[in-house]
């Protein structure tokens, strides 16, 4: 398997931090990570050359499972960080702040799943309809359809 | 000075899908805008979860009508990254001429509507007549214009008929001639260069915050293109050129398009000459639970699915991102300091695509009273462009070009 360089440095900054790393194939790498972790990975990852290109949000029974999809083109792989925003009440660090690439991407993630991003600078509603309900998130597990 | 809002939308003026920008502006000069989308959220994402793996192809395509097989190829590569399954050779090449006919047909469409807007209708009618036979190549290969239903999970649904090869090529060389002398024409026109060079400028730096994507990217002189950094299809198995352009300014943009649409041309070509008969789908039966990661570089840039599946018919989790949900962002910092008439034209440099991800106004700061229209907005466009014509005083080679042409 190809030597990720990036990788390696995510493996000795974070050491024992990491809670699992999956090695799919050399293309593909899911790191699992606390969610205090996640805005240095985050950093190590873009120093890396990586590329933010979307965090996935799915909704599991322990809390929102978030995926942080960096694609690092120089290594020609994929370093997908988990994180677990935990339930009843979801939150987040936001990146936003300081990487406009997460800005969208977390609050399509609040709209749809209803996770909290602290420090996000503009937590404004993105997708959702005006109209739509305040506490109905149409991605959760338990969505039957809007209240009559 | 005073600062008046401008409503750009919902109705983009050029793309005539919903999408709102506000314009905070100072005399003609943009000072700050703001962004609303969400008017065609559709909720693919949770529809595909009610589909089984083989449907879900015929569902994304319908996300997009101009870059339709793009999310299918994208879903098909996260499901055999999933499975780990190896296609076919032939079902390889079938998908990168699939791919690459898309960038024309998408990459002219642009062209036409970019050249409307600045107000050359000639330019509309060039591009949009070099777009038609591609068009028909489509019709020859799957039987559709649009909507192709060429990507299956473990290859493709048909194969391409040797005798139609003839057809193929002889269209891709009047697409390619007609482009050439398009490029030729356009990068020699002052008047293109006055409306589009050092307007809307993207900095590399911008660039990657952003993570903006395709010919945005390329346009700052970033050569990132996925086709090349995580390789699909066939895109390992030919040789081909990235094509990037220095400046980030709209012309930059324009030519990253024009150049990539002539490499398509020799793409397809090679692809032709190369493919041997073959199987073109691999027998897949089953998904077992696991995730993929998959994307694709579509015209306006990557797009990426992730699929997760717990063994059964259908995915949990389908997450879908276009391209234009990155370049759409940065707008921000690329309409902030440009006059009013150039907005538009900047924001449809990125060829933003609503449908995947989702409006414009004019409105006097703290009244809230749009003051000019999306059509305001393109008259305003077309007219700085009669007013370049009128002060360079001469026939601009584009419109020679056409005009040889319409007299032949």
């Amino acid at each position: 398997m190809a030597e990720s360089k990036t990788l390696e440095g995510l493996r000795q900054k974070l050491g024992e931090k990491i809670r699992d790393i999956e090695e799919k194939n050399e293309r593909r790498t899911y790191v699992k990570l606390f969610e205090a972790d996640l805005p240095d990975a985050a950093r190590l990852l873009l120093d890396g050359g990586g590329r933010l290109a979307i965090i996935t949000g799915i909704d599991t029974r322990n809390g929102i499972e978030l995926l942080y999809h960096f694609f690092l083109a120089e290594e020609h792989r994929f370093i997908t960080v988990k994180v677990l925003a935990r339930k009843p009440q979801p939150r987040m660090v936001s990146l936003a702040p300081w990487l406009p690439a997460a800005n969208w991407a977390e609050r399509e993630i609040q709209d749809l799943l209803g996770v909290t991003f602290d420090n996000h600078p503009d937590p404004r509603r993105l997708l959702l309809a005006d109209s739509w309900p305040e506490g109905v998130h149409p991605l959760r597990r338990d969505f039957r359809g809007l209240p009559k | 000075m005073k600062t008046v809002v401008v409503p750009l939308g919902p109705f983009h003026p050029l793309l005539e899908e919903a999408e709102y920008f506000k314009l905070f502006v100072e005399g003609e000069t943009v000072v700050d805008m703001d962004l609303k989308v969400g008017y065609m959220h559709r909720g693919i994402e949770k529809l595909c979860e009610s589909k089984t793996f083989d449907q879900v192809p015929f569902v994304v395509e319908r996300i997009c009508g101009i870059c339709s097989t793009s999310h299918p190829l994208a879903y098909v590569n996260a499901v055999e990254d999933l499975l780990g399954v190896e296609i076919p050779e032939r079902a390889k090449y079938i998908r990168t001429i699939i791919a690459e006919l898309e960038r024309i047909h998408s990459h002219l469409l642009w062209m036409g509507l970019a050249g409307h807007f600045i107000g050359y209708d000639t330019v509309f009618m060039w591009a949009w007549r070099y777009r038609e036979p591609v068009l028909d190549l489509f019709e020859l290969i799957s039987g559709n214009r649009n909507h192709y239903a060429m990507m299956n999970v473990g290859g493709v649904r048909r194969d391409i008929k040797e005798d139609d090869y003839g057809q193929i090529l002889s269209t891709l060389d009047e697409v390619r001639g007609g482009t050439e002398l398009f490029i030729g024409a356009v990068m020699d026109d002052p008047v293109i260069h006055a409306r589009t060079k050092g307007i809307g400028v993207l900095t590399p730096e911008d660039a990657r915050a952003y993570g903006t994507l395709g010919p945005t990217v390329r346009g700052s002189g970033i050569p990132d293109d996925i086709r090349r950094d995580d390789p699909y299809a066939a895109y390992d198995m030919i040789e081909w050129d990235i094509c990037t352009y220095e400046g980030g300014d709209v012309f930059a943009k324009t030519a990253v398009r024009l150049l990539e649409t002539v490499e398509a041309t020799n793409i397809i070509r090679r692809c032709v000459e190369q493919m041997r008969p073959g199987p073109i789908c691999a027998d897949v039966q089953t998904i077992p639970a696991g995730e993929g990661l998959g994307h694709a570089e579509a015209p306006r840039g990557e797009v990426l699915h992730y699929v997760r599946s717990d063994g059964s018919s259908r995915p949990v989790r389908h997450k879908v991102r276009a391209p234009s949900l990155m370049n759409i962002p940065s707008f921000k910092v690329t309409c902030i300091g440009e006059k009013i008439a150039d907005a538009a034209l900047i924001t449809a440099a990125v060829d933003p695509c609503y449908c995947c991800t989702e409006r414009t106004a004019a409105v006097e700061k703290g009244s809230d009273k749009a003051v000019l229209t999306g059509g305001d907005l393109v008259e305003m466009s077309r007219r700085k462009t009669a007013q370049i014509r009128n002060d360079l005083g001469c026939v601009p080679p584009v419109e020679k070009l056409v005009r040889g042409i319409m007299a032949r």
